[in-house]
């Protein structure tokens, strides 16, 4: 250790302290002004069938995008890493595309394609299909921001972890299928697990584009990030509170198994 | 299968984007997008996203040096909680600075409708980007030449800068990219609390998504793909400086 114990506690007592004030502190004072109207009124907020149909929503959208991304993650990292095709810098740029672009510019793009003078919006009308202010819209926009997550981390594990053993399957006779469920997939588990949680908490929380797509409409297209949004609007601060504790117990809690799952960060 | 997905999920809305940002009304569009209004939130984007971009740069490095090369009691949690801003849904950190910093502050400090909320916002959401990119190097770095240079006389400032510091530049760099790309395009967390005062608070992502409340989705596109056209340069520009870096060393 090339630095002097008093400039050791220094840096640690301003990187704690840093953390704390931005982070801790606001989070905490949530949880407060949640518990400080007493437990029936946390309840009530959470009992109404605007927060019940809110919170089944946003576990349904969730859950599709999550499948969805994992699986799409899982086929495009292996395209990235053991594909040949020339084209597949392109694919890895496009990947990183929800990660540097708005969530409010999703929302309007999907406008742009699936709204009613959107590019697909006459055949969606003629054929009996709602998109825009409908949970489909909701799904897509949720699905989009929550895209990379499993891609990148599982990539650099295909990468690290090599063909041999794949190879060596293949020799003794393995299935494509059987090569993938036995080795590669146990191989990337971990990996593949904190990308599987990092969509769960994008997809989630999503605010942004969801909101524009949504419509906002209580026990249809609202959901939990929407719900604390017109509750706060409302001057309902109670509600916004105990609604906006839910979301952040639930992000606690996904905390803790990213702390888990998290690979391990000794390792490049 | 993988291109299909892809295009249907990012390019098709992307495509839809650029094509109504261009056509019908080109002019109009492109009136609205560059209006006083439009420039002043563009303004106020891109100098908080800057200057907390920098503020990252010199905290995400130091909290990441601490969770590398200190110890104490609890380390494991702390580096846990650096994870919160990715876990937490950003409506609910704007929730959090509306408790902490609104008009009934347990502080005193009512930052409500101000430019400075938005920079506390963005503070808050882009926090774990260059730890998480810093951490890895700075594990896998070997401590003999930091050793090598003190035995030689070098000061810990000199040892840091002459021989960590190159080491770390471009997972630096790389992490506040990712933070400057997510602070240019934040919407949950910055607005609740800083709210949309034009020429005050609002930035571009609340302008856009004014613009679309207000059914000029032509307007909204172009200010997007302006948006857009920026926050790219500046990335391939953190990305050249990245790589020019590294080709020195």
């Amino acid at each position: 250790m090339t630095v002097t114990r008093p400039a050791r506690i220094g840096l640690r007592v301003i990187a704690l302290a840093y953390l704390a004030l931005l982070l801790l502190l606001p989070v905490g004072l949530v949880f407060e002004k949640t518990f400080a109207q007493g437990l029936s009124s946390v309840w009530t907020a959470l009992s109404t069938p605007a927060a019940i149909s809110a919170f089944w929503l946003t576990v349904e959208i969730g859950v599709i995008a999550v499948v969805a991304n994992t699986v799409f993650g899982v086929v495009c990292a292996l395209v990235l890493v053991r594909g040949r095709g020339r084209a597949r810098w392109l694919l890895d740029v496009v990947i990183e595309v929800p990660f540097v672009i708005s969530p409010v510019i999703v929302g309007l793009s999907l406008i742009l394609v699936y709204g009613t003078t959107g590019w697909f919006g006459k055949w969606l009308a003629v054929h009996g299909i709602a998109v825009i202010f409908n949970p489909l819209g909701m799904i897509l926009a949720t699905v989009f921001v929550s895209l990379p997550f499993v891609v990148r981390e599982v990539a650099p594990v295909l990468r690290e972890v090599g063909i041999e053993q794949e190879e060596a399957a293949a020799t003794l006779g393995a299935s494509r299928l059987q090569t993938f469920l036995r080795v590669t997939l146990p191989s990337i588990r971990w990996g593949l697990a904190y990308g599987i949680v990092l969509t769960t908490a994008r997809a989630l929380g999503e605010f942004g584009a969801v909101l524009i797509v949504s419509g906002n409409i209580a026990g249809k297209t609202q959901t939990l990030p929407l719900l604390v949004d017109t509750r706060f609007y409302n001057f309902d601060s109670t509600g916004a509170y105990t609604a906006g504790a839910l979301l952040a117990a639930i992000s606690i809690f996904v905390l803790l198994i990213m702390t888990v799952t998290a690979p391990d960060r000794r390792r490049l | 299968m993988v291109t299909g997905y892809v295009s249907i999920i990012v390019l098709l809305p992307i495509a839809a984007l650029v094509a109504s940002a261009f056509g019908g009304g080109v002019a109009a569009s492109w009136s609205a997008a560059t209006s006083p209004v439009a420039l002043s939130a563009l303004k106020l984007t891109l100098i908080s996203a800057a200057v907390v971009t920098v503020i990252n740069a010199f905290m995400g490095t130091l909290i990441a040096w601490v969770l590398v090369r200190d110890s104490f009691p609890g380390k494991r949690i702390v580096d846990a909680v650096v994870d919160l801003p990715f876990a937490l849904p950003t409506i609910v950190a704007g929730l959090t600075l509306v408790a902490l910093y609104g008009p009934d502050s347990p502080l005193h400090i009512n930052l409500a409708y101000t430019s400075t909320a938005v920079f506390v916002a963005l503070l808050f959401v882009t926090l774990p980007f260059v730890v998480r990119s810093v951490q890895p190097v700075l594990h896998a770095l070997d401590t003999e030449m930091e050793e090598a240079a003190v035995s030689l006389g070098a000061s810990s400032a000199t040892t840091f800068r002459r021989i960590v510091l190159p080491s770390l530049l471009p997972s630096i760099l790389s992490g506040t990219a990712l933070a400057f790309a997510r602070a240019v395009g934040e919407y949950g967390s910055v607005v609740l609390l800083a709210s949309n005062i034009p020429f005050k608070s609002q930035v571009m992502s609340v302008f856009i998504f004014g613009e679309v409340e207000n059914g000029s989705p032509h307007a909204a596109a172009a200010a997007s793909v302006l948006l857009l056209a920026i926050s790219l340069a500046v990335l391939l520009a953190i990305r050249g400086v990245a790589r020019i870096g590294a080709g020195h060393r």
